[in-house]
């Protein structure tokens, strides 16, 4: 039989998108799971990267699942759970999540949690059981499970002219998710629009509300989120924009803008206002630098990425596209489902140049490490990938940089990738290892 | 009495009555366990806790030659990423190879749970050992394989049998104990009756049961002096070496909670005596460790000489600290094992405990006695004072450092060091297990405390821009209002 198996795991179960509940302001995360899953999925997912806002996993109500429970099923201990988080929680939405356990033991969920449909503040249900898939996945369910439980009821609103609402980046899975919303946020301001999001600070149920006003949905992801935008539109008549690559440098920003402004009707003189103006502050800081890109001992020519859809996409197209170096293998380990990995391998295909990117979809860490053990990079690679990578990458006297889970040692706040800033900042950070060798 | 002959271990609630829902005070719950009376108070709201198999499995990665293969869904695996580079950091330090270690996951789906998925398992420990040719491996159960009841016992039997290796299972269901600590216990059962051998020989190896090591070079120092050598368990140790912890000198720990199993099980299964001690926390605790330890090995008086050396410098220095630590009122939430010793130590400074809130709480320990750290604070603290017992319950946590209104909270667990500071309530975390580490760790100690309350920068501006996430309902009830006494269990 062929072995099934995951070596260094980057990824985690639909549990673990309670991280998303907990990014929305206000948003309660109440666990019907064992006691343990919360704080292990956020470590593990948030890391060295903070997890201790208005709400933190020691917050969530949970019926921390006991033997007892297994034994005689959870439903009562689930209705005081529920009961008692809105008692003692203040939050705006609460949104119950099911785990293993109890979806193994088979209690009702849904039956237990419809029976607070008359509560002051909206409860609704998400089957997260890590069985039944990974935390992208489970991503997905909760942002439906808000627009199916809580937005569909509350109806139809008159579309507000202008303004958008932006889907892509993954709360605390992605290390940069404050900053590449925000800066997705920037972009879409800048050419007069008006972006709508629901995660982060200053965000939440106003924000969620909004949601079925928008004129359009903007998906920026190469699969996750595309069943959201599909719902919005079949509920809401909301049509949406699919860009499969998160921009990032002056040439894939400078597209997305203008993708953005044909397929929105925005002035196009505006637009190409916002792009001049950028790709020159991008350029000047480009050419006051360029002694120290191209006038060095170690930096790689080629490169390969170990990381999800979206951050494999996005940066082996900025490497490629804007910065001049040459793919190897790209390696997407985020158990992106079957169904979409043939459209995702098929955006690697069109780089500048006819340049093609081998991809792989791989959840087998040491499979992939022997695969880069074994390809030609004509002189020491560039690794970026998660801190998997950080030893292979001195075994191979490579380059590094972890952007990805498991992250570890760097801490990301507000910084971002996206943009044209950002393309500035993972330069900064790529040279930061560079140049610490022998120049 | 440890029994090694079972498949695991038992939980500590089954094997040592130990509680989790308690509120009262340190003389009153001293008087329930030498009575015989103590129950544990069940919730019927809570927040969630920790899982002890992060704890069972944790410990066992941090074997520099062994594999982790965890028959679970991907989740569960999320450890793996928890240790990733923290292994690699501290094996580094001393060089060591990790080439010989590994950490998978069965990726347990849907279909497993209905048709089970043990065949699958063999096939990854078997690409395991291929792969990482590591000298044992670890197999750890999880919610799921409990649940639908697969038999791990039966895959390492086999699994050992073919590969030649230990394969040892590690019962570790989340579902089947509120003390994480027992994940520790599940951890060194296995470390028992799969790696440990009968002794060939005697060495004059002390094992040292910890956690990370910081204080290595201190402690090899002082050892030496005693004619014998540590070695710190478990992590950045071999299975060879742990194969040989039969034939130490002596045993001692820095955690009676973590110590607890492996100590009292090398002692009853091959006479390796565990110093029942205080641990070394502070005078008395570094004092009674350091002569427990001199007693077994019949070096008391090289031990003296150590502790005098140690009071002349520090005591003066400890001494004049004091004066200006005088009045300062402290709360601790911390496990029973840190948390007993933390108390005695702030004792030590003069500091008054308002409140210890402990993670869950041990009446005894596997020798059948109530375990030294406690018993010393109920004879001997000059205060009878408030005491709780929760499996970390944040909202608990929040009312009682509201009810006594502490100068300073200390904590060591992930998550509850910020909430005390969100009230304005200065607050030090102890992750490292020697912080108060004899004389020199407690003039440390008492340094750090004067420290942070006196510049309290961060806790003041933090808490003026935030606000809770409990109700005004919430923040006005008693801390223990949801562990009502009609809903007792024992």
């Amino acid at each position: 039989m062929t072995v099934r198996l995951i070596d260094q795991p980057r990824y985690v179960c639909a549990l673990g998108a309670m991280q998303s509940v907990q990014a929305i302001h206000r948003g309660v995360p109440v666990l019907h799971a064992g006691p343990g899953c919360a704080a292990k999925l956020a470590i593990g997912i948030a890391g060295s990267n903070g997890d201790s806002g208005y709400i933190s996993p020691h917050v969530y109500p949970c019926s921390n699942v006991s033997e007892n429970e297994t034994v005689f099923g959870g439903e009562e201990r689930l209705r005081d759970t529920i009961a008692n988080a809105l008692k003692v929680v203040d939050g705006d939405i609460y949104v119950v999540l099911s785990g293993c356990t109890t979806e193994l033991i088979g209690d009702d969920i849904g039956n237990v949690v419809g029976q607070f449909s008359g509560a002051d503040k909206p409860v609704i249900f998400v089957a997260t059981p890590g069985f039944k898939g990974t935390n992208l996945e489970g991503h997905e369910w909760v942002v439906n499970a808000i627009i199916e439980q809580y937005l569909v009821p509350r109806g139809r609103k008159a579309a507000k002219r202008g303004l958008v609402n932006i889907w892509g980046p993954v709360p605390s899975y992605d290390p940069f998710w404050i900053g590449n919303i925000r800066e997705l946020e920037q972009l879409i301001y800048d050419l007069g629009l008006v972006p709508n999001t629901i995660f982060g600070e200053q965000r939440g149920i106003e924000n969620i509300n909004r949601i079925p006003e928008a004129e359009a949905n903007l998906l920026v992801s190469p699969w996750l989120g595309l069943s959201t935008v599909k719902l919005l539109q079949t509920h809401f008549d909301t049509p949406y924009l699919h860009l499969p690559t998160y921009p990032v440098g002056a040439h894939e920003t400078t597209r997305f803008l203008r993708t953005v402004s044909e397929r929105l009707e925005v002035d196009a003189k505006l637009t190409q206002r916002v792009i001049e103006r950028n790709e020159a502050e991008y350029y000047y800081h480009i050419e006051r630098t360029s002694d120290v890109f191209l006038e060095n001992r170690t930096m790689s020519r080629r490169f390969t990425t170990v990381s999800n859809a979206a951050d494999t996409l996005a940066l082996s197209r900025f490497l490629t596209n804007d910065f001049g170096l040459v793919p190897g293998t790209q390696y997407i380990t985020d158990s992106t489902p079957p169904q979409h990995q043939t459209a995702v391998a098929k955006y690697f295909e069109d780089f500048s140049y006819g340049i093609r990117a081998p991809v792989v979809f791989s959840t087998d860490g040491y499979q992939i490490h022997q695969s880069i053990r074994k390809e030609e990079y004509y002189g020491p690679p560039l690794l970026v990938g998660s801190i998997f990578e950080k030893i292979l990458a001195e075994e191979l006297s490579g380059n590094f940089l972890a952007v990805s889970v498991p992250i570890k040692e760097r801490l990301v706040l507000a910084s971002s990738y996206v943009g044209y800033r950002g393309g500035l900042k993972l330069l900064e950070d790529i040279y930061g290892y560079v140049l610490r060798k022998f120049n | 009495m440890i029994n090694l002959t079972t498949k695991g271990s038992q939980t500590r609630e089954g094997r040592l009555g130990s509680v989790t829902g308690y509120c009262g005070t340190l003389r009153d719950l001293g008087n329930q366990v030498s009575c015989g009376g103590l129950r544990s108070r069940e919730r019927c709201f809570s927040q969630a806790s920790l899982c002890n198999a992060a704890c069972a499995l944790g410990v066992l990665s941090f074997i520099t030659d062994a594999a982790i293969v965890q028959h679970s869904p991907a989740g569960c695996a999320v450890t793996a990423m928890q240790v990733s580079n923290s292994r690699e950091q501290l094996a580094s330090a001393l060089h060591l190879d990790l080439s010989h270690s590994g950490y998978l996951c069965t990726d347990m789906n849907e279909s497993d749970t209905v048709f089970g998925a043990t065949d699958n398992l063999s096939c990854v420990i078997r690409e395991t050992a291929q792969r990482y040719h590591p000298r044992a491996i670890f197999i750890g159960a999880s919610c799921v394989s409990g649940v639908i009841g697969e038999d791990l016992a039966s895959v390492a039997r086999e699994l050992s049998a073919e590969l030649g290796i230990p394969v040892a299972p590690v019962n570790c269901e989340g579902f089947r104990t509120r003390i994480w600590a027992s994940g520790f216990d599940a951890a060194f059962h296995a470390i028992l009756s799969a790696l440990v051998k009968p002794p060939q020989k005697k060495s004059n190896i002390v094992n040292v049961i910890n956690f990370f090591g910081s204080a290595r070079r201190e402690i090899v120092a002082m050892f030496k002096r005693l004619g014998v050598e540590p070695w710190f368990l478990i992590s950045n140790s071999t299975v060879d070496q742990l194969s040989r912890l039969s034939e130490s000198a002596a045993t001692v720990s820095t955690c009676g909670t973590l110590g607890t199993y492996l100590g009292h099980g090398l002692e009853q299964q091959f006479q390796v005596p565990y110093v029942r001690s205080l641990q070394p926390h502070g005078i008395a605790g570094f004092e009674d460790w350091l002569r427990g330890l001199g007693q077994v090995l019949g070096k008391s008086a090289e031990v003296e000489a150590v502790l005098s050396e140690q009071r002349q410098t520090y005591l003066p220095r400890i001494d004049a600290i004091k004066q200006k630590l005088k009045g300062l009122r402290a709360m601790i939430g911390m496990g029973p094992g840190f948390n007993f010793n933390t108390a005695r130590a702030l004792q030590e400074l003069g500091i008054e405990i308002t409140h210890s809130a402990a993670w869950h709480f041990d009446k005894q320990y596997d020798d059948g006695l109530v375990p030294p750290a406690f018993e010393y604070l109920v004879t001997n603290s000059a205060h009878d004072f408030s005491l709780s017992v929760s499996y970390l319950q944040n909202h608990e946590l929040i009312n009682l450092l509201i009810q006594h209104k502490p100068d300073v909270f200390f904590s060591r667990h992930v998550g509850s060091t910020v909430w005390a500071m969100k009230l304005g309530i200065p607050a030090l975390c102890l992750y490292d297990e020697y912080a108060i580490f004899g004389y020199r760790g407690l003039y440390n100690f008492a340094q750090s405390i004067l420290d942070v309350v006196t510049n309290r920068s961060f806790t003041d501006n933090l808490k003026r821009r935030v606000k809770l996430p409990y109700t005004e309902w919430w923040l006005n009830q008693r801390p223990n209002h949801f562990s009502s006494p009609t809903n007792e269990q024992s």
